[in-house]
């Protein structure tokens, strides 16, 4: 069990970091949703194997699920939905102001390129 | 004293929601918001004598012991951190309230800023790895909001690097968290400093250095600090001052904290790590030579100096990280004021471009001599507070024999004052190549101040005089933090309750 949630973290970290890397934001909140996803079971397994709901009186503490890791797991969910509805707000901002969401280079990249630019025109 | 401990983080929250609710009555909002700050300081310096007389101080939240519970835990380092970051929110609070059109009058402006407070002081007060992340979230979502408060493009732009590369380093560090748990068991500092020891070597220094990445891009480390130039300039002057000042220093805090509880290491200096810290530096300041706006070169030299603090810790001696802990009190301080007076210079003539400044020694004399005296402290020029921190730094050096690392720190500090004459030159000196819009001008010629604006911005300046004023006890104080750094069992027992 712990063997396949390992691959399927492998896949979700591997699937976010492709999706991170493009251009257009709504697809680099998809991959950090994603990856988010991936770091959220991997905390889920960190906590060892599955096991009873860890309850007061419901049972052996030997036979619990590690709750820890869930009260984390559950803490760091919250944390990236709100952040991912933030920036998918941002995108919509940008969408309305620019009427696309792709990230812009930033002012240093586009004074560099100006210059090459102009320097490939003097030759 | 220990109710005093989590006083800093819950009542900038509480008061937050207290000012979401009035968010129509601006005149309640800056009373609470100013008297809610002050007594947040209040019990920082109190927390301070405390832990400085009877040694670090932990609470359990909710009861729950370590290290299962969520620790707070102050040992002199923490407090250290309090005590300059309360007063320096304190101080930008109140010249936020004074900037005739910045962010203070932006819907939500209050609570957020709250938060931001509340995050700060938490991250400092973290005794679990967890929390700290959380703590960390806690200050970055209201950044996220902070620097994007006004909507328009350029800050829609930057702002969408800043959430993303951020969002990105807290997924790693949640990563980094599972896998400590998945190995030790614990995420507790204190119960980690037990176990991590037990673990192999190559496991240990895969988390050290996940770690490291982790707070590195929240530090601004090279090769991981391509996001803050560019994005800090766009917000509102308080908003960038107070990121400036307090954000990346949270990095620089988590670092040093677990480089020294975490992977303490007998080896001597870590060549990984002034390596680091020689490239940010230099890095960041030829960055900074390259701008023509007071703001993105300032931003420039926030990464200048982050590689001093990294320095200072990279030699992993007492007196090293006693330096690092000096240079960044000092840092908090004078870098928060630089950007409160580019603020100045912004709000008196309607720009920040050096090409289209000038002149304002005559018609700004007040913002000149802020400008000056932290300018200068900044390079590192005797008496100033950069002075005494850089001079702690570079003994720290030659005492271990590290003359390349300190070479590199000298030459970048010549370079420094380089940039800062630039800006001089640029913004005080000469007469303007064209009128600047002159928005603030009075009858004659003389540019206006607000007085709520510039009072905070001299109390900073006259703190960071303070700083290196009273430069021997501030040092033997860092002295003693960097000690009880070095030797973490009295922190150690403070948090299991052993």
């Amino acid at each position: 069990m712990i063997l396949t949630l390992a691959v399927v973290i492998g896949v979700l970290y591997a699937l976010g970091t492709y999706l991170l890397l493009q251009r257009n934001l709504t697809r680099i909140v998809l991959g950090l949703v994603i990856m988010g996803h991936g770091a959220n079971l991997l905390l889920l397994v960190a906590g060892g194997p599955a096991g009873r709901a860890p309850l007061v009186g419901a049972g052996p503490e030997s036979t619990f699920a590690d709750p820890l890791p869930q009260a984390m797991a559950l803490t760091a969910i919250v944390i990236t939905f709100g952040v991912a509805a933030f920036l998918l707000a941002l995108a919509y901002r940008s969408w309305m102001l620019r009427a696309d969401d792709d990230v812009e280079d930033d002012v240093e990249d586009r004074r560099i390129r100006r210059r090459t630019d102009e320097g490939a025109d003097a030759q | 004293m220990r109710v005093l401990i989590p006083l800093p983080v819950v009542l900038p929250l509480l008061a937050a929601a207290i000012s979401m609710a009035l968010h129509r009555r601006a005149l309640v909002q800056r009373l609470l918001g100013f008297v809610v700050l002050t007594v947040s300081l209040a019990a920082t310096i109190a927390v301070l004598v405390e832990v400085r007389a009877d040694g670090p101080v932990a609470t359990q939240m909710g009861a729950w012991p370590a290290p299962i519970g969520i620790t707070l835990v102050a040992d002199l380092f923490a407090a250290i951190m309090l005590v300059v970051s309360a007063a320096t929110v304190l101080a930008v609070f109140v010249y936020a309230i004074g900037s005739p059109r910045t962010a203070d009058a932006a819907l939500f402006f209050h609570p957020l800023y709250l938060i931001l407070a509340a995050g700060v002081s938490a991250s400092f007060l973290a005794g679990d790895l967890f929390n700290l992340f959380v703590a960390f979230e806690v200050m970055l979502s209201a950044s996220y909001v902070l620097i994007t408060l006004g909507g328009t493009r350029d800050q829609v732009r930057t702002g969408m690097t800043y959430v993303v590369i951020s969002l990105l380093a807290s997924t790693l560090f949640v990563t980094a968290v599972g896998l400590v748990y998945a190995a030790t068991g614990t995420v507790n500092m204190a119960d980690l400093a037990a176990k991590i020891g037990d673990l192999p070597e190559g496991v240990r220094e895969g988390l050290g250095l996940l770690l490291l990445v982790v707070f590195g891009v929240k530090a601004a480390i090279f090769p991981l600090f391509f996001w803050l130039p560019d994005s800090y300039p766009t917000a509102p002057a308080p908003v960038t001052a107070i990121f400036a000042g307090l954000l990346t220093k949270v990095g620089v805090y988590a670092i040093i904290r677990t480089q020294t509880l975490l992977f303490p290491t007998d080896d001597g200096p870590s060549l990984l790590l002034l390596a680091i810290a020689g490239a940010t530096m230099l890095v960041g300041v030829l960055g900074a030579i390259a701008q023509n706006d007071v703001k993105r070169l300032l931003s420039f030299h926030i990464v200048s100096q982050i590689g001093y603090m990294i320095m200072g810790l990279g030699f992993f001696t007492v007196a090293g990280i006693a330096g690092a802990i000096f240079f960044i009190v000092h840092q908090i301080v004078v870098k928060t004021t630089l950007f409160l007076v580019g603020g100045l210079v912004e709000n008196a003539t309607g720009t920040g471009a050096l090409n289209r400044l000038g002149g304002l020694l005559h018609r700004a004399p007040l913002i000149a001599v802020l400008f000056l005296l932290s300018a200068l402290s900044l390079a590192g020029i005797p008496p100033f507070s950069g002075f005494v921190a850089k001079l702690a730094l570079v003994q720290a050096g030659l005492e271990v024999d590290r003359f390349v690392i300190v070479g590199v720190s000298l030459g970048v500090s010549l370079l420094t004052l380089y940039s800062m004459t630039k800006i001089w030159a640029g913004v005080f000196w000469g007469a303007p190549e064209e009128d600047p819009p002159l928005v603030g001008a009075r009858g004659d010629g003389r540019l206006a101040a607000p007085a709520l604006m510039v009072v905070p911005t001299g109390a900073l300046v006259l703190l960071s005089l303070a700083i290196a004023g009273a430069a021997g006890p501030v040092y033997n104080l860092c002295r003693e933090a960097a000690t009880a750094l070095s030797e973490p069992s009295a922190y150690v027992r403070v948090v299991m309750g052993t």
